[in-house]
């Protein structure tokens, strides 16, 4: 564990050096004026500049629809507000959004499940000998390096074109971070601890259940977070190639795409750009919840 | 509440707990950590070994404790539960003091009741109530060695060894969990194998200070400490302490070159 601790004391190191440099000078100033000014300093980067530059990216969205649009192509960037005047607040649009995102949720938090199972499975097997990790790992990697898009058309030949398939999608390409977080963190746990385990003579099960699995939980977190960003993924791409049965996100932002209906499929960008931070930030706080308490997340919270 | 010495002595002070003879460790590469170990240690004996970093001191205990095996010689351990405390404290960083306490009562097998009963007596017995609840990151080094300790009083062993358990603390700490290191040994009466790089240290706690050299490990010389078990931070400063700590020194630079 110690191994793992390092890293965020290095950082608080460097965190420090690098706030020091605009400090010092104000310290050594002595005077108030320049203690107010880094103060409002403060502010301004905590607070108003992100929202200034928010503002300022709406304002180019408005450019671009009013300044450099013809109005006949304002379809291409409809205004901001249309999204809520022509999408939010029509019952039309609002009737397919909100089904596809239910399906698309389901889809995608059934695909991070099985993922999640397998993936653990995999990644404890391997690391209870070197003979099946030598066997199975190099699966996990032809996962991460095939493109996963190039086995869709086949997962649909095989599996028609249903639930079925889209899930199988999710499941392959959200597995490999959980298989590899895991694997890496059961390797990770620390000499002495192991030491301990085996001077009391701990058997295999009890290693894995009262040190190597604990250990990893910040790891298999980890995992779990960019996997579900990744289900998320998978379920619109599945709904993307499939384009059958009951319609999920990417059905239809493929329907309104080719319908030039501009503010509908910008609002259907926006709800599944939601679901991904939604996902994100569950995951996030579900990590915090089970392992916030002994460790320090601030360094692979990104 | 602090736990009274038991008004009869400890059962069975003077069993052997420990016989090498002749014990040599050789790794596969060749080199030879230790050769012609001979060291019997008894129930109510505290035997430190001093010696430079690298001189077999590490792989001597890892014999003694079953992690690792002599390559020639005999090594008999005649403890039923042996402690071991680490130069880390290595307590797992999910657990509260008390679950670390009883993680190895449960890897034992003992029962619930029996392990809360004896964590809950050893965390008494290092002085840590009332931090039970808290996370090892929550604890002082001090704090973290005293758990650690706790965790082994737990199975009550006949055989205790410590590598270098107060190297990383600073002197003050060092010097009050020497202190209550040695409280405990007159109580429970174990039989203790302890390493360290201080001379100081090791004539304080020792019944016997052996000194060892390197390459490859031997043992040079042997003190008995004549000092009884009743000692005070004080003695460090008497002229016998401070004589025999001269000797040892001596005999470990006369050792070392």
């Amino acid at each position: 564990m110690t191994a793992v601790q390092n890293p965020p004391t290095e950082e608080a190191l460097v965190s420090t050096t690098l706030e020091s440099p605009t400090e010092a000078p104000v310290a050594a100033g002595a005077t108030p004026a320049p203690l107010v000014r880094r103060r409002r300093g403060k502010k301004l980067t905590g607070y108003l500049l992100p929202v200034a530059v928010f503002a300022a990216l709406i304002g180019v969205w408005y450019a671009i629809t009013y300044l450099i649009l013809d109005p006949g192509r304002r379809f291409l960037m409809p205004a901001p507000h249309t999204l809520i005047t022509e999408a939010l607040l029509d019952p039309v649009i609002t009737d397919k959004v909100w089904p596809a995102l239910g399906r698309s949720i389901v889809v995608t938090f059934t695909g991070l499940a099985i993922a999640i199972v397998i993936g653990m499975l995999w990644a404890i097997a391997m690391s209870q000998s070197k003979a099946v990790e030598a066997s199975l790992y190099p699966y996990a990697v032809a996962l991460q390096c095939i493109p996963i898009l190039a086995l869709v058309p086949l997962i649909g030949f095989w599996f028609d074109f249903g639930f079925t398939s889209r899930v199988i999608v999710c499941v392959m390409i959200a597995l490999f971070p959980i298989v590899s977080n895991t694997l890496f963190g059961i390797q990770s746990v620390d000499r002495g601890h192991h030491e301990l385990f085996t001077l009391h003579k701990a058997g295999r099960i009890t290693r894995l259940v009262k040190l190597q699995l604990p250990a990893a939980m910040p790891a298999i977190f980890a995992g779990f977070r960019i996997s579900a960003g990744l289900s998320v993924v998978g379920a619109i791409v599945g709904d993307l190639f499939f384009k059958q049965g009951e319609p999920g996100l990417g059905i239809l932002l493929s329907n309104f795409s080719s319908r030039l209906q501009g503010a509908p499929l910008f609002f259907t960008i926006v709800v599944t750009a939601a679901l991904g931070f939604a996902v994100f930030f569950l995951f996030g706080w579900l990590a915090k919840l089970a392992v916030g308490s002994w460790y320090d997340q601030s360094r692979d919270a990104s | 509440m602090s736990a009274p010495a038991p008004t009869a002595p400890p059962a069975a002070t003077g069993t052997t707990v420990l016989d090498f003879t002749d014990v040599a460790r050789q790794f596969p590469d060749g080199t030879v950590a230790l050769e012609g170990v001979d060291l019997t240690i008894q129930r109510g004996e505290f035997v430190t070994v001093v010696g430079p970093s690298g001189c077999g001191k590490s792989t001597l205990l890892r014999i003694a404790s079953g992690l690792d095996a002599a390559s020639a010689g005999t090594a008999r351990i005649d403890a039923k539960r042996i402690g071991y405390v680490f130069q880390d404290a290595t307590l797992l960083p999910w657990r509260s003091v008390k679950k670390n306490v009883e993680l190895l009562a449960e890897l034992h097998g003992m029962s619930k009741t029996a392990t809360n009963q004896a964590a809950l007596d050893a965390i008494e017995l290092v002085g840590l109530r009332g931090h039970e609840k808290k996370l090892p990151r929550a604890l002082s080094g001090g704090m973290k060695m005293r758990a650690s300790l706790a965790r082994s009083l737990t199975l009550d062993p006949d055989l205790f060894l410590f590598d270098e358990p107060f190297g990383a603390l600073d002197e003050i700490t060092r010097e009050r969990l020497n202190d209550e290191l040695l409280r405990l040994f007159v109580t429970k009466g174990f039989g203790a194998l302890f390493i360290t790089h201080s001379v100081s240290e090791a004539v304080y706690m020792s019944t016997r200070v052996l000194v060892m050299s390197g390459r490859p490990g031997h043992i040079v010389d042997s003190f008995e400490v004549p000092f009884g078990p009743d000692r005070t931070p004080e003695l460090r400063f008497t002229p016998e302490f401070a004589k025999l700590a001269g000797e040892v020194s001596h005999a470990l630079r006369e050792g070392h070159s």
